[in-house]
């Protein structure tokens, strides 16, 4: 799946490489492959690179920047293409960040009234961290959370994921960012009314197949379902429909729908803020839990202080800005 | 994936969507029934017409005829001799039929045919259209004794009886001459009286009242009439005139026929005709000459096989004089054509021919003024028409095929059905505009789901997809329950028609107007296929647009969404 993420987000890069022929300039990501040509992204992987640390060792799947052959420091020698863009220098001091902003700004319109919600947001995400955002109601938590989750697009400032830019991709790119490398789950679980837990959890995977896939697959993307639904403590309700579950079973099936494409991030959009204390308090435990036994990246957000006590990390969102 | 099982299941939960189902099924049923009917009346219609005229007629401009029709066709074989099966002469002229009905003479306007009996079978299906069996299985001009059909024979056993029928032919005949002659001596009788005459001395008289046999004796007496009437009418003669004059119409005794031509004939007999025991010449005529059809579909006869009818026809002398013969009806004839059926009357050629003076006293040849030529299966009668169109001057012949004969009606028929289904099929547009406003309901209704697919990376085109393919599951589903709907509806629909005529108090289909009794129908898959295929068509273009919103629906928004 990393090389499918690389080669959405190399055809994203594409249309501003001034270069006459694209075959040419294929990016040396491919695993192995010589550097052809250092592109614009290239001169500046290795700022990122260095990533395949230990702790992201236990996360079931390879990342990309892991397997980034080490021979991409020869393109750093080649001759910068002047549509290098500004926004990819990026500090070298820069950790093994999975998820980081640069001076986000949002704004809505009601009429001719422009909102600004944030201005200028500064986040950054390590890997396997499971940080809380909190503020108040209509402080920007949810639109700071769709801009991470490639649902909006910011007015002004960029997003990267693994070291790619993410904000600027073209939809079908974005949505197989979101497909198999994003998950999310909401306040009020967004399930499918129509379609049990099994095959609400399914529907990630539907998407990710095709018809043909899907079938020739069926087996084993149910087994891979059923599992899933197995660890968040729902093994036994695969076949009910969404109004048949209760609150917090409705939150672990959206949330066994988020992981099932085994992402590697985890957005939640006030996973408790539908649920009682003890409920809500089993959601945080279940994420906390996927956190530490998984390395699962967690970016929460929330208005509840105690919900978000339990986080590694907890930042605030006052006034459009982050406040550390 | 996600597309099929979501559009599977939203089709599943929503029950609003039936509508639509409901809608584009009662199209593709009207539509399947309509054109299934209407094929059936054109070829009804098409079989009907085809089985009264030939494949290809040749005719002469002049109603006088070609001279020698022998000659013609040798020269017809000559032009397209390997497509020819068969030929016929005839002689087509307009005239008018005389027949006596209660007291009436009763007038028509007719074409009369004259047509070779033993040819006539070879080129058309004339003869399966006569009221006689065995006149179905060999043409003749001679008064059949009875056993004429009770029924229609072509309409099968739900059509109503014709009792009349019954007594048709010989026995009709006789008894109509016993009673006239009952009716000729009772007047005699009461002239008699009248003028002072006593009527038992006179030997006539003393014979037993009505026995048929004693009847024809009278009849038989040839020389009689004329005697009573010089025996009679002297005395009084200018009182008793009109009284006779009727009594010559009431009758038709052979002496008192107001049309010349009559007497003329029997004198080339050189007998003196029995009304009991002879026939004139063999007329058949058409049946809606001389019947009509009541309010309960029966047929109502005016006259039956065995009575007398006068035609009158233009001899060929110009100016043309009327000439007037008398024929006996020895069968009708029924092709449910009703333009036909009232109009045409067939009596042997040789006989018209003679009576209007077409024959060459020298070599005896007649003139005929239409050859009817029976094509080989398989030959296209288009193209003979043309190699005869060029072989014989348009100045004088005319060729023509069945179908050209009666291009309107035909393509008043296709007209016709074109713009029904057109209209139809507007219904089912309107189908369509019924699934843009469910779908878009739908689509307001799953904006959030919409929205929480996209979260979940379903790309627009997939999003599009589900309502695209719940449009086409709607088409589908529709006109599949429509097309087996449609079909049911064709078989039974006699059975249909019936109890709605019987719910409503009035006939849906009147056999009084269209001469059937059954609704033809015809079911051509080629039909059905179109039909439901445009109805799919149409189902999925109707959810083009909503398809084409949610795909283009904002997720965040689509999220918000309460």
């Amino acid at each position: 799946m990393s090389d499918e993420l690389e080669r959405i987000l190399r055809q994203a890069s594409r249309p501003q490489r001034p270069a006459p022929d694209p075959r040419l300039r294929v990016p040396p990501l491919v695993k192995g492959g010589l550097p052809l040509d250092g592109g614009p992204t290239l001169s500046l992987e290795t700022d990122v690179k260095p990533a395949a640390s230990p702790a992201a060792g236990s996360v079931p799947k390879p990342h990309f920047p892991a397997s980034k052959p080490v021979e991409l420091s020869a393109a750093v020698s080649s001759p910068p293409t002047p549509a290098a863009r500004p926004s990819q220098v990026q500090p070298a001091d820069a950790t093994a960040y999975l998820l980081r902003t640069v001076g986000l700004y949002k704004s809505y319109r009601k009429g001719s009234i422009v909102i600004p919600v944030l201005m200028g947001v500064e986040l950054t995400v390590r890997e396997g961290e499971f940080l809380a955002i909190v503020g108040q109601s209509g402080s920007g938590k949810s639109t700071l959370l769709h801009l991470l989750g490639t649902l909006d697009a910011p007015d002004r400032g960029e997003v990267h994921f693994q070291g790619h830019r993410i904000d600027n991709l073209p939809a079908p790119s974005r949505d197989i960012l979101r497909n198999r490398h994003i998950g999310m789950i909401f306040q009020f679980y967004h399930l499918l009314p129509e379609l049990n837990a099994l095959e609400n959890v399914l529907v990630p995977l539907m998407i990710a197949n095709g018809v043909w896939t899907f079938f020739s697959r069926r087996k084993q993307l149910r087994n891979r379902a059923a599992e899933v639904l197995q660890s968040v403590g729902l093994g036994h309700r695969l076949k009910h429909k969404p109004r048949e579950l209760s609150g917090g079973e409705m939150q672990r099936a959206a949330i066994a729908r988020a992981l099932v494409a085994q992402p590697e991030l985890l957005l939640a959009d006030e996973p408790t803020g539908n649920l009682d204390k003890r409920t809500g308090q089993e959601i945080i435990a279940l994420l906390r839990n996927l956190n530490q036994r998984q390395g699962l990246t967690i970016v929460m957000v929330t208005h509840d202080q105690y919900i978000a006590g339990q986080a590694d990390r907890v930042v605030r969102l006052v006034e459009g800005r982050i406040e550390q | 994936m996600y597309k099929l099982l979501l559009c599977w299941r939203y089709l599943r939960t929503r029950y609003i969507a039936l509508a639509s189902i409901v809608s584009v099924m009662l199209g593709v049923a009207t539509l399947i029934v309509v054109n299934a009917v209407m094929a059936g009346f054109r070829r009804e219609m098409e079989d009907r017409i085809h089985g009264v005229l030939a494949d290809l007629s040749l005719e002469s401009r002049s109603l006088n005829g070609m001279p020698d029709a022998d000659w013609h066709m040798e020269q017809i074989r000559k032009v397209a001799g390997d497509q020819i099966e068969a030929m016929t002469p005839t002689v087509v002229v307009p005239g008018m039929m005389f027949f006596f009905c209660r007291g009436n003479w009763i007038t028509r306007e007719v074409i009369v045919i004259g047509i070779d009996a033993d040819t006539q079978a070879d080129v058309s299906a004339l003869a399966q259209y006569l009221n006689h069996p065995d006149n179905r299985r060999k043409l003749s001009f001679d008064l059949r004794e009875g056993g004429y059909d009770l029924r229609d024979h072509q309409a099968g056993p739900e059509a109503p009886l014709r009792p009349q029928m019954a007594e048709a032919g010989w026995q009709h005949r006789r008894r109509t001459a016993a009673a006239r002659a009952l009716e000729e001596r009772l007047m005699r009788m009461e002239r008699q009286l009248q003028s002072g005459y006593s009527a038992p001395n006179h030997a006539d008289h003393q014979a037993p009242l009505p026995r048929t046999g004693a009847v024809e004796d009278n009849w038989g007496e040839a020389p009689q009439p004329a005697e009573r009437q010089v025996h009679y009418v002297a005395p009084s003669s200018s009182a008793t005139e009109p009284d006779f004059a009727n009594l010559g119409l009431a009758a038709t005794p052979p002496t008192q026929d107001p049309f010349a031509s009559r007497s003329n004939h029997d004198a080339q007999q050189g007998t003196t005709f029995d009304p009991a025991s002879q026939q004139h010449t063999g007329a058949i005529v058409g049946i809606g000459l001389i019947s009509y059809r009541d309010a309960e579909g029966m047929d109502q006869f005016l006259c039956l096989p065995g009575d007398d009818v006068k035609l009158v026809i233009p001899n060929v002398a110009m100016p043309p004089q009327a000439i007037s013969d008398e024929f006996t009806i020895v069968d009708l004839y029924e092709s449910k054509m009703s333009e036909y059926d009232a109009k045409f009357v067939f009596v042997p050629i040789r006989r018209l021919q003679e009576l209007r003076g077409m024959i060459d006293p020298t070599t005896g040849v007649g003139m005929v003024n239409s050859i009817q030529i029976k094509l080989k299966a398989g030959a296209d009668p288009a193209q003979v028409r043309d190699k005869l169109r060029a072989a014989f001057s348009p100045m004088l012949y005319h060729a023509s095929t069945w179908r050209d004969k009666q291009n309107a009606l035909l393509a008043a028929v296709q007209v016709e059905t074109a713009i029904l289904n057109v209209l139809l099929f507007l219904i089912i547009a309107v189908a369509g505009f019924g699934i843009l406003a469910i779908f878009f309901m739908i689509v307001v209704e799953k904006t959030r789901d919409i929205g929480v697919l996209k979260a979940l990376g379903a790309p627009a085109g997939g999003v599009m997809g589900i309502f695209l393919s719940y449009g086409l599951l709607l088409g589908l589903v529709g006109s599949g329950v429509g097309l087996v709907l449609g079909l049911v509806l064709v078989k039974y629909i006699n059975q249909i028609a019936d109890f709605l005529g019987w719910l409503t108090g009035r006939p849906v289909f009147d056999p009084q107007v269209y001469y059937f009794y059954k609704i033809p129908a015809i079911v051509n898959p080629w039909t059905v296929s179109w039909i439901v295929a445009g109805a799919i068509v149409i189902a999925v273009t109707a959810s083009v647009l909503p398809a084409w919103r949610a795909a283009r629906l904002h997720p965040v928004e689509a999220l918000r969404y309460e």
